[in-house]
């Protein structure tokens, strides 16, 4: 009788074998992602109920080997070993036999309970292999062969079966590997020296041997503590150079040799190759995608198309949330009573966290492009591309991948400079990535441009802006490179995988997990920052004005009533306005027209064709009016025009009231503060307080603008902002040129400089990106800002 | 007078003899697949002339042409 009880399966595999895919299918939504224990990179645990089972599958980081090359082999080898999964399913990309074999070899080696998944079967039959999957089981060991199609879902039923049977029968795997009479020699002089410490580590001798006679710096590193540990390393490292001589090359290589020399026998043995067609369809696209003469304009077109796509289809979507986050204000509005509680929840709540929200589509659409990118294959070709130039500038042509990941989230990208191996080239790709645009700051440009700038020309701004930030990128790494980073660069070795159609659940899923972080940070900091900032914006309250605003208010109102009654009320010798009907329904129906054509003009311009036509259409209606009954219609006019003067003038003296209150605020305090340091900027001081709390997360720059414009004049949305910065006569298009370069630049936010942290060890790194940044944004935006008066613009 | 892979030309195959150099990259590159005995071929060069694009065992791998350098060749 079967008992039910937990079997954590390991899956391991080459990067590109179709891990994920796998992974995905067989655990749905249901999965928890976090971290390995001191180390950054992620572990993905996913449950499945199958049968009489529980499965808890984990999704080990892909790699080629398991040697100590890269953090990822690491932690794939310290799993195995130390977590003890009752099974590991090796999945292997069957197009790409030979090469995953070598990764499989290893894996017996371990001798861990193993099964091996020929993914994407299907794809490598197709162009002609044949696999003896009897005879390929049997050149490893005996363990179980199965064939899954992870994009089709074939094969998931019976890798879980076949998990279950191997777990339940916990047969160890017996492989041994003859590396030769040398080799195998020394492994029998050096095992007797490990058995004293088989108690303390969970490696065989044998392995153990293995390693520590290739040089293997993490198992000599952990040997080495252990007690004895240094006597055994020097006895090693004796036998080691003995070796090295006798077998004319490093003993890992000769170790690897021999291992690949075997795996090709193998596969020599289970795999007929001699129908395989030498090329593929993937060989005829990148014979286009990478060609001389077509690879790079093909690759800026893409980048152009990835643009338009997140840009320009994305403001479409993004207008309408804008919209609703309109409604919603004007409806929180009016059902609350005045106080602090509407303002809150009208300013820093709903005016916060919707002009964040409104960018949604843009960003969804930026993750999908970058899925795409990554799950087609052409991220690989695009490092391939990119080397030449990137490393000229001191970079490395991966590190073209964590900066493009940048014009997402600088966070995210952060944790994407692990596939740099090279600690010199990962920090300086670290540093230099804020500088990509990222979808937080976004936001801001589109805002200012949309503001500021032209229709025809916006998209021509924001590329300058991108553009910019890229060539400062270079300069900076190339800086950084030829002065405190000099040194050797790491290898450009990697595998270009072979193009693929890519399905639409995993680009679907790449895409929901990058943007559920950035709505989980509107959610989370930028509502605290709304909220923060809201109340630094509003209080204290109780500030005492340059002028006595409700006895101006009262001055205003009664002028108003005294002219309302000498020029209408006593001519006409009534006592107020109901009295005369015409003269009431006149004023409505006038009051009415202008209603509607502030209304229909909201989105004009006031020298715009439709514009002209609206006003002469206005001005032929109350001509129209005027000849029916000119004194009544005088008179009517006149009371219109001294009511919307009296509008106006209150207006204004509330607008005056709420910026004296916010330059007396907290906030105000604070920006008015640095204003002297970003005055030769162009920026006043609300732009300062908007740029110290953008540290918390860019997008939050334009939520405190519109927190604090929107207490100027009653607007919550970033229709709203629009209008109020357009109307500040602070604000030019060049001032909001240099706001952008600053935006660019400065300090990168709190969850990338978080995550610098996590990836680097230490506050070090953090510290000099912030400081660095925040320097050479002034110097820019200085430059930018100074050159363009002399230039003539920014007035 | 032996040839090292980043003198050979796309279309053009060899057979891998030795690795030679920084133990580093050399390790990398034969965790690559890239051991004595091994048939390669020159697919490509990048747009830019470097890096170059080979196969070997049947999957497409780049490497840089100083990187390549240190591959010894013997052409088919």
């Amino acid at each position: 009788m079967m008992t039910k009880k937990e079997v954590t399966v390991a899956l391991v595999g080459n990067p590109n074998a179709g891990k994920t895919t796998i992974f995905n299918n067989i655990t749905g939504g249901r999965q928890h992602v976090g971290n390995y224990p001191g180390v950054t990179v992620e572990k993905k645990e996913g449950f499945k109920k199958f049968k009489n089972n529980d499965f808890c599958l984990v999704d080990l980081p892909g790699t080629y080997s398991l040697t100590a090359y890269s953090l990822e082999e690491i932690v794939t080898r310290n799993f195995i070993v130390n977590d003890k999964p009752d099974v590991v399913i090796d999945i292997v990309d069957t197009s790409n036999l030979e090469r995953n074999l070598y990764l499989t070899v290893q894996l017996l080696e371990l001798g861990h309970p193993l099964i091996l998944a020929l993914n994407m079967v299907d794809v490598a039959e197709s162009t002609g292999l044949k696999i003896n999957d009897a005879k390929l089981a049997e050149g490893l060991g005996g363990i179980p062969v199965v064939r899954t199609v992870g994009v089709r879902k074939e094969g998931m039923d019976i890798l879980l079966d076949t998990a279950a049977k191997v777990s339940s029968s916990q047969q160890a795997v017996s492989f041994k590997l003859d590396y030769g009479a040398d080799v195998e020699g020394a492994i029998t002089t050096v095992e007797p020296l490990l058995t004293s410490l088989h108690k303390q580590v969970n490696f065989s001798e044998r392995w153990l041997a293995l390693r520590l006679l290739g040089n293997d710096a993490n198992i000599i590193e952990s040997v080495g503590r252990l007690p004895n540990g240094e006597q055994i390393i020097s006895a090693v490292n004796e036998i080691r150079l003995v070796l090295n001589d006798k077998l004319g090359e490093d003993v890992e290589l000769f170790i690897a040799g021999q291992r690949y020399k075997h795996v090709g026998k193998i596969y020599q043995y289970a795999v007929n190759t001699s129908k395989l067609s030498s090329i593929t369809i993937s060989d005829k696209i990148d014979k286009l995608l990478t060609n001389r003469m077509f690879g790079l304009p093909v690759f800026f077109a893409l980048m152009w198309m990835v643009f338009n796509l997140v840009f320009t289809v994305g403001s479409i979507p993004a207008d309408w949330i804008d919209e609703g986050f309109a409604l919603l204000s004007q409806y929180l509005d009016a059902v609350i009573g005045d106080g602090p509680l509407k303002s809150l929840l009208v300013d820093g709540v709903v005016g916060g966290v919707g002009s964040v929200l409104v960018f949604i589509p843009n960003i969804l659409l930026l993750f999908l492009a970058i899925a795409i990118l990554e799950d087609t294959g052409y991220m690989a070709r695009a490092a391939f591309i990119m080397d030449r130039i990137m490393r000229r500038f001191g970079l490395h042509g991966k590190s073209f991948i964590p900066l493009l990941l940048g014009f997402g989230c600088s966070a995210t990208a952060i944790m994407g400079t692990r596939t740099l191996e090279n600690p010199r080239d990962r920090i300086i790709t670290m540093l230099v990535t804020p500088l990509m645009s990222c979808s937080a700051k976004l936001p801001v440009y589109t805002i200012l441009i949309g503001a500021f700038f032209d229709e025809q020309i916006a998209g021509n701004v924001l590329f300058s802006i991108y553009f910019l930030g890229i060539i400062l990128s270079m300069i900076v790494a190339w800086i950084f490179r030829s002065t405190f980073f000099q040194g050797e660069s790491e290898p450009f070795v990697m595998e270009l995988p072979p193009y693929r159609m890519p399905t639409f659940k995993s680009v679907f899923i790449h895409m929901w997990e990058r943007s559920t972080l950035y709505l989980k940070k509107a959610g989370t900091i930028i509502l605290a920052a709304s909220i923060l900032m809201w109340f630094l914006t509003t209080y204290p309250n109780e500030v005492e004005y340059s002028k006595d605003y409700d006895v101006l208010t009262a001055q205003a109102e009664e002028a108003y009533t005294q002219q309302v009654s000498e020029e209408i009320l006593y001519k006409l010798e009534i006592e107020n306005i109901d009295q005369n009907e015409e003269l009431a329904a006149m004023i409505d129906t006038i009051q009415q027209e202008e209603a509607k054509f502030t209304e229909d003009t909201k989105e004009l311009a006031e020298n715009s064709p439709e514009y002209v036509k609206l006003e002469e259409e206005k001005t032929a209606n109350n001509q129209q009016l005027a000849t029916e009954d000119g004194a009544t219609y005088s008179y009517a006019a006149r009371y219109v025009e001294l009511t919307q003067k009296n509008e106006d003038a209150k207006e204004t003296l509330k607008n005056e009231q709420a910026g004296e209150a916010l330059e007396k605020s907290y906030a105000g305090q604070f920006g008015k503060a640095i204003e002297p340091v970003i005055a030769p900027l162009g920026f006043d001081w609300r732009i300062g307080i908007s740029l110290v709390s953008g540290v918390t997360a860019k997008e939050v720059v334009i939520s405190t603008m519109g927190t604090i414009y929107s207490i100027g004049d009653g607007n919550e949305n970033s229709q709203g902002l629009t209008k109020s910065l357009r109307s500040d006569e602070h604000m030019n298009p060049l001032v909001a040129y240099a706001l952008m370069v600053f935006v660019l630049i400065y300090s990168p936010c709190l969850a990338a400089l978080a995550v610098m942290r996590r990836e680097t060890g230490s506050w070090k790194w953090p510290i000099v990106s912030m400081v660095y940044l925040t320097t050479l944004a002034w110097i820019v935006t200085f430059i930018v800002y100074q050159g363009g008066r002399l230039l003539g613009f920014g007035s | 007078m032996s040839k090292v892979l980043s003198d050979l030309s796309p279309g053009e195959k060899g057979v891998v003899k030795k690795v030679t150099g920084n133990s580093l990259i050399k390790r990398r590159i034969v965790d690559m697949g890239v051991v004595g005995g091994t048939v390669i071929e020159v697919r490509k060069f990048a747009p830019l002339g470097d890096p170059m694009e080979v196969k070997i065992k049947g999957f497409n791998l780049s490497l840089r042409k100083t990187e390549a350098e240190m591959i010894e060749i013997e052409i088919l």
